[in-house]
């Protein structure tokens, strides 16, 4: 078995088994503390441009299969895990996750110290870093990893979007015969959704909760998006950092008031950037499922999925303009608000789940319910 | 919602004594509610029987009552303390069962208490099959397909319908007799046939099997503002078909995607939800068909339970903490997590190893019971292990077990595999990897068990690898294999098997190769934020956590998984020795691997290591540590095991030298040491072999006691009364203790026994406690009621068990604490049978019967100080002996209900899981409550059956003319019968078993009887007795089958009639005691 080599940007190296493809990747060395939902991770094109460290030690245990799939393909550039499972165990599992990847050309590692690789980035903060699966020079890696562009300033959402508008029309599927879904619903609304690397379930909860979903490419203009005649606006999640993004920003700009508008994650992100709220980067950002985020208008906490490496100051936000949602339990960031005046609203985390806790799911209603005032 | 100011003095109860399926879990889970409710100011009073419990020291509660868990007592306390509310739910189903007849009977309205935790209505709705079953329809949740039927036409038709297996319940049957599970057709007609007649209303309950199906549980919180968290998944190694508390099980689950776990989280809080659990922790469990993923609901227990207790170590949640906080109003939000200190504790733990948990059996000690596993749980105890992986994990798990024996050594027959691996069994890991070494392939294995591939593919793995170590030499071998090895969890000891070396030789080889165990943290986070909490494990990682400090410090080795005989005694004497480190101002580190106690709660020591307790371990933390001083002797025998080898490699030992503790358990030195001090002890000698011990106990003369060196609780002791029983013994015995004798003693017969506590720092003894037994020698101490104050011993008695001590305790050069036990024979003759220079199963009894923390002032000889260091605390003492202000009986708990068909007669091997304490101004009244708390109450009426041998007709007289005069019927057989009605009394005559019809198992399955009282032959146990001993267990008749306990029981049954319900909480027993100077 080749020596797969993780080098980081301080000079860090970290040396351990190679699992997937034999290749050589670079991107910005991210972790995420979820316990399962490897594979949606692996396919949350949110990830493109990022190199993930999975704390749970024990990856690939339960395989992989399509329905799990959050995109078309894995947009991880590389994973990082403490232990590659010698078997995949379920009933619904099509192949082994390590070869899912590989036939993607990812590189995999497996055996590091997964936990002092984490501990590393908690106190340093994410850097940049380069996966091989094949060895290599240690100096050599982290020289290369020391040339890879920085996340800040990054437009990747453009990248990962697509290049064509679609329409999208499946809802969420029973995954046994015992899951307790709720009850589909007609489709009575039309949502333009941009893509700016929007993930699967959250199309599939759209049409689930009641609409029809037209996708379109990041690049699309508002009055385009208009010309769709939308009964409401989805910005979606994706990549990289919102500052670039100033044509998208732009676009909600005008968007705005015309047609209720929901955000999620980096679309919470342009939302805030196109009310003038500024953006940060976040030391290590938050990527996990077990945040707890307190709904500040019901004084609910919620169990929420999280994969953000940004963040909106909440102290750049208009207090005549937005009402601040939603709280961060573990550091107070911001995670949600709303439009005071006009229809619209956004979370930080991901309603939509996959992987992670469904507390929020009733976000898509929310949005279908706002859509419905707004055809009164 | 901040706390509620509503209520201010809140009842805590208690589970009672450690019985299977309810450990001491529930001590912990108790102690954290005490202490978390204390912090915030509410008064604390707590009722719990059970006095080895560290949530029954005085310091824990304002009010600590050590009464017996009845309506009728904890209405007394209500009367007494009128408590604004009543938490149930942290003492297990004891405590749960006990609030609803509280609330049942009106007692909670009477008084006015609130029950907190968990409604009536919630309890219930959990509780009852049919109410849950309907609860989790109206939710949507899946559940057994299940019909009542009063045809066998109709139980065909279901199976057809839903497929072979199939469980029958008959409707109202006691104890589900006539109940089945039928594979095929054949066998369903003939079950459900027999099931309908034996049904009073020809109906039977037909159910769809989910045996072999995969088992899951989660463990719920949930807040009165419906905040509601999983704090942890756990899924089972074994598949349905084994109970929970039988199966290995590991955290996190590892088999589910998301979308399925996710949907498992949905549906236990749903079920939360409609079951109505407002506050608290609840733990819900899922059955999981491995073809298709069709998931059902199995149960829910709205209450901390043993699972919860698992996952709050797992995880390092505090679950039972948390809960109590939140039954008095607080939301998750508002609670900090102690382990990160800046996040709230409303989050979902996560975490980067893996868990495993592994029972610990002692089918051994119950000859007669099966020993396989199914739904009614057996195991006595648990290990808990952390490691990086799954296979880390589970090596550590086995090595925590400490079953003595390495696996490969293990003897298994080829024929035998399938049938262990298809009925599972205590063996069936061992199996799993003998499968796997003739050649089985995981499918055949899987087959077989029913157990997830993913699991049987590790298992496989590790073997592969010990295999390959096989071929490797020391010299040679790299550093890249050694880290593998122990990555995957090999111990030093078997790599050295593989290579040829010892421990120790692998062990300065891989340091050699710079392979060296860390130390990660357990941090409820997966590393994301900082942790200010040393709850450490030990792996092959890269970096060490363990940050060890400069400061002056102690490491207390523990007492592993609870076994028979070694109990939550010893857990509350290493608790205590950790609080005394830290009031000295010494650093206390904790060296533990079970989960259900105290002592690892994070929260209990300065710093915790969750570790097996082996050589290997325990080095590995003294190399990170460097402690000062090392404590052993509070751990039972597990750490005394450790104590010389320690010692040896230069391990600081405090407290008595390892060498003296070797030199009591060694019969040649010790018996030299009592011939130099002139104490007297029953004849005696070592033997070998088979011969040799016949030889020697010929010379004794029979009856004879045998039992290796070595053990604690009394495991394989024998009394003999002939040459054959001696050499089955010596066959049996010898795979016990290969390479150590066993002792023979003279037995001697109808001896009274005592327990002697005490306390020595080298120049000064004091004694704290002189415990007279209510059975006679013969009888394991640990099975013995016994007494404090001694009640029947003379003066002269008492001033020479003191001399004994005295002389013993100086001779040892003991440091901390002694237990001596003696035998008294009718001439007054004392003999010393055993001295431990430990700390004794009745530590924390002596302590709470006195008021004195004898582990404290254990602790403080050790690290220096001298007894008159502590004269404010022992200043009532008479004469060097601690005084008990009051009658307190300390009464077994047996756990013979589950394994039906062992003789529960009484003997020197302890079989008690459990002890509780009764209280009294007299004898009477505290053997009384005692009986009541062990759950063999003294009847007040009715018929008393005595069958007693010829030696003890006399006494049996008179204790019948008592029974009389308090009422009873009597009722005996021939020759007890001819004696008593010889002495006036009328008497009915009934026949023994074995000669006919009525006899007294008749009269027993009746219920015409309601005392037995029994005496065996002696020599051996016929069947008759075994069947009146059985028939007895089974009708929960309390049997008595000593004299001493017949006449105790005659005082309680006195003092029944005579004393009101009375109760006293421990610190006015002893404040009481103090202000009249009257100790």
């Amino acid at each position: 078995m080749n020596t797969a080599m993780l080098a980081l940007e301080d000079g860090t190296v970290f040396e351990g088994q190679s699992f997937g493809a034999p290749s050589e990747s670079y991107g910005e060395v991210v972790f995420n503390t979820s316990i399962a939902g490897y594979q949606e991770i692996f396919t949350d094109p949110s990830y493109a441009g990022q190199i993930v460290v999975l704390t749970n030690p024990q990856i690939g245990n339960y395989g992989a299969n399509a329905e799990d799939n959050e995109s078309r393909k894995p947009f991880i550039e590389g994973l990082v895990v403490r232990e590659v499972s010698p078997v995949a165990s379920n009933w619904r599992s099509e192949e082994n996750a390590e070869h899912f990847l590989a036939t993607h050309n990812i590189p995999v590692a497996s055996g590091i110290d997964t936990r002092a690789l984490v501990r590393h980035l908690r106190s340093r903060g994410v850097m940049r870093g380069v996966l091989s699966g094949m060895g290599g020079d240690p100096k050599l890696l982290v020289e290369k990893a020391r040339n890879i562009p920085s996340m800040a300033g990054l437009d990747l959402a453009t990248r990962v979007s697509t290049k064509e508008a679609y329409s999208w029309a499946a809802g969420v599927d029973a995954c046994s015969p015992s899951d307790r879904l709720a009850k589909a619903v007609q489709p009575r609304h039309h949502v333009v959704a941009y893509d700016y690397g929007i993930k699967r379930n959250i199309l599939r909860k759209l049409v689930h909760t009641g609409a029809t979903v037209t996708v379109v490419p990041a690049m699309t203009s508002a009055e385009d998006v208009l010309s769709l005649k939308p009964d409401g606006v989805f910005l979606s999640n994706g990549p990289g950092d919102p500052e670039p993004l100033e044509y998208q920003t732009q676009q909600v700009r005008n968007l705005l008031g015309k047609t209720p508008i929901f955000g999620i994650c980096l679309g919470h992100q342009i939302m805030g950037r196109a009310l003038g709220g500024k953006t940060f980067k976040l030391k290590f950002g938050h990527r996990g499922g077990n945040h707890p985020v307190l709904n500040q208008v019901t004084g609910k906490v919620e169990i929420t999925s999280h994969n953000h490496g940004f963040a909106v100051d909440p102290g750049s936000l208009k207090d005549s303009e937005v009402q601040l949602t939603h709280i961060n339990l573990n550091d107070q960031t911001l995670e949600g608000f709303r439009h005071r005046n006009h229809p619209a609203f956004c979370v930080q985390y991901h309603p939509e789940a996959a992987p992670g806790p469904h507390d929020s799911y009733y976000l898509f209603n929310d949005f279908m319910k706002m859509m419905d005032e707004c055809k009164k | 919602m901040p706390r509620r100011n509503d209520i201010h003095r809140i009842l805590i109860v208690g589970s009672g004594p450690i019985v299977i399926g309810q450990g001491c879990e529930f001590d912990y889970s108790g102690a954290q509610a005490c202490k978390s409710l204390k912090a915030d100011g509410y008064e604390v009073v707590l009722i719990n029987s059970n006095p080895a419990t560290i949530m029954t020291d005085p310091e824990l509660a304002d009010r600590t009552y050590v009464e017996p868990l009845t309506v009728a007592f904890a209405e007394e306390v209500i009367r007494k303390e009128r408590p604004d509310a009543l938490l149930s739910t942290v003492g297990g189903q004891t405590a749960l069962n006990l609030a609803i007849d509280l609330a049942e009977a009106g007692i909670l309205d009477k008084y006015g208490v609130e029950l907190i935790g968990a409604k009536i209505h919630s309890i219930k709705k959990a509780e009852d099959r049919l109410l849950f079953k309907d609860a989790m329809r109206k939710i949507g949740l899946d559940m057994p397909h299940s019909q009542l039927v009063n045809s066998v036409e109709a139980g065909l038709e279901f199976a057809a319908k839903n497929g072979y297996p199939v469980i029958l319940r008959p409707s109202f049957t006691l104890g589900g007799t006539g109940g089945g599970i039928a594979y095929n057709m054949e066998e369903l007609e003939d079950i459900l046939e027999r099931g309908l007649d034996l049904s009073p209303v020809h109906e039977t309950l037909i159910e769809e099997s989910v045996i072999g199906w995969k088992e899951y549980e989660l463990e719920v919180m949930r807040d009165l503002a419906d905040n509601a968290i999983i704090i942890c998944s756990i899924e089972n190694f074994d598949p349905m078909g084994v109970h929970t508390g039988d199966s290995i099980t590991v955290a996190p689950a590892q088999t589910l995607t998301d979308r399925e776990y996710q949907m498992m989280r949905d549906a236990a809080l749903g079920c939360l939800r409609e079951i109505g659990v407002d506050t608290g922790g609840s733990n819900v469990q899922f059955a999981i068909n491995p073809a298709n993923g069709r998931m059902i609901i199995i149960e829910m227990n709205p209450r901390v339970s043993r699972s919860s207790a698992l996952a709050s170590k797992a995880t390092g949640y505090p679950i039972a903490k948390i809960a109590a906080k939140l039954a008095v109003g607080y939301r998750l939000d508002e609670i900090r997590n102690d382990i990160t200190r800046v996040t709230p504790a409303c989050f979902e733990p996560t975490i980067d190893y893996v868990v495993a948990k592994i029972p610990r059996w002692q089918f051994e000690k119950f000859p007669g019971a099966e020993p396989v596993l199914g739904t009614q749980m057996k195991s006595v105890g648990e290990v808990m292990s952390i490691g990086r992986t799954f296979k880390q994990a589970l090596g550590k798990g086995i090595r925590s077990l400490e079953t003595g024996k390495a696996v490969t050594a293990e003897k298994f027959e080829d024929h035998l595999i399938p049938k262990r691996l298809i009925t599972p069994n205590p063996d069936r890991l061992n199996y799993i990897r003998f499968a796997f070494e003739r050649g089985y392939t995981i499918e055949q294995v899987r087959e077989m068990t029913g157990i997830d591939p993913w699991f049987l593919k590790h298992l496989k793995e590790i073997i592969d690898l010990e295999a390959s170590l096989e071929s490797e030499k020391l010299e040679t071998i790299s550093k890249a294999t050694m880290l593998q090895a122990k990555r995957d969890g090999v111990s030093d000891e078997r790599i050295g098997r593989a290579v040829g070396a010892t421990s120790l030789e692998v062990r300065a080889k891989r340091k050699e190769l710079g392979v060296t165990a860390v130390f990660n943290r357990v941090d409820t986070c997966a590393a994301e934020f900082e942790s200010f909490t040393p709850y450490l494990y030990s792996s092959y990682e890269s970096e060490c956590e363990a940050n060890p400090s400069d400061r002056k410090k102690v490491m207390i080795l523990g007492s592993g998984p609870n076994r028979i005989g070694q109990g939550i005694e010893f857990d509350y004497c290493c608790c205590h020795a950790s609080f005394a480190l830290q009031e000295f101002g010494i650093e206390s580190i904790m060296v533990n691997c079970n989960p259900e106690t105290v002592s690892t709660d994070y929260d209990t020591s300065d710093r915790l290591y969750f570790e097996p307790l082996t050589q290997e371990e325990v080095l590995n933390i003294v190399d990170t540590e460097k402690p000062d001083g090392v404590i052993v002797q509070f751990g039972g025998q597990t750490p005394l095991n450790l104590a010389l080898p320690l010692k040896r490699l230069g391990v600081p030992i405090i407290g008595t030298d390892p060498d003296n503790i070797d030199l009591a358990e060694d019969r040649k030195r010790f018996g030299k040491l009592l011939d130099d001090l002139n104490i007297p002890s029953p004849p005696n000698g070592t033997a070998t072999s088979e011969q040799q011990a016949c030889d020697v106990a010929n010379g004794l003369g029979f009856p004879i006691l045998v039992r290796p060196s070595y053990v604690l609780g009394g495991r394989a002791m024998v009394i003999a009364y002939d040459e054959d029983t001696v050499r089955r013994y010596m066959r049996e015995a010898v795979t016990v203790s290969q390479d150590r004798p066993v002792l023979i003693d003279r037995f001697l017969e109808d001896a009274i026994e005592v327990d002697v506590d005490a306390l020595c720092d080298g120049e000064e003894v004091l004694i704290s406690g002189i415990m007279e037994h209510i059975e006679e020698a013969g009888v394991h101490s640990g099975d013995s009621s016994c007494v404090l104050p001694a009640y029947s011993l003379g003066e002269k008695e008492i001033e020479t068990i003191k001399g004994y001590t005295r002389k013993l305790a100086l001779a040892l050069k003991v440091i901390g604490l002694m237990n001596v036990q003696y035998a008294i024979n009718k001439e007054g003759k004392v003999f010393v049978l055993e001295v431990n220079p430990r700390a004794s199963r009745t530590v924390p009894y002596v302590s709470k019967a006195t008021g004195v923390p004898l582990p404290k002032i254990a602790v403080g000889l050790m690290v220096g100080k001298k007894l008159s260091d502590f004269s404010e605390l022992l200043k009532d003492a008479v004469d060097g002996v601690l005084v008990a202000p009051k009658f307190f009986v300390k009464s077994p708990v047996f756990p013979f209900n589950k394994f039906p068909g062992v003789d529960p007669a009484l003997g020197p091997e302890m079989r008690s899981t459990g002890e509780v304490m009764g209280v009294g101004e007299n004898f009477g009244e505290a053997f009384a409550k005692a009986q009541l708390s062990a759950g063999t109450p003294l009847p007040e009426g009715g018929t008393v059956f005595l069958s007693v041998n010829d030696r003890h007709k006399a006494e049996a007289v008179e204790i019948a003319k008592r029974f009389s005069q308090f009422g009873f019927d009597l009722v005996a057989t021939r020759g007890t019968a001819a004696a008593i009605q010889a002495a006036g009394l009328k008497c009915k005559t009934v026949f023994k078993v074995n000669e006919g019809r009525p006899n007294a198992v008749d009269l027993l399955k009746a219920g015409a009887i309601q005392l037995v009282i029994y005496t065996a032959t002696g020599a051996h146990s016929f069947s008759d007795e075994k069947a009146i001993r059985r028939a007895a267990v089974a009708y929960r008749v309390p049997c008595i089958t000593t004299m001493s306990g017949a006449k105790a029981s005659a005082e309680g049954v006195a003092s029944r009639q005579r004393d009101p319900i009375r109760v006293w909480s421990l610190q006015e027993i002893h404040a009481e005691a103090k202000a009249t100077g009257s100790r």
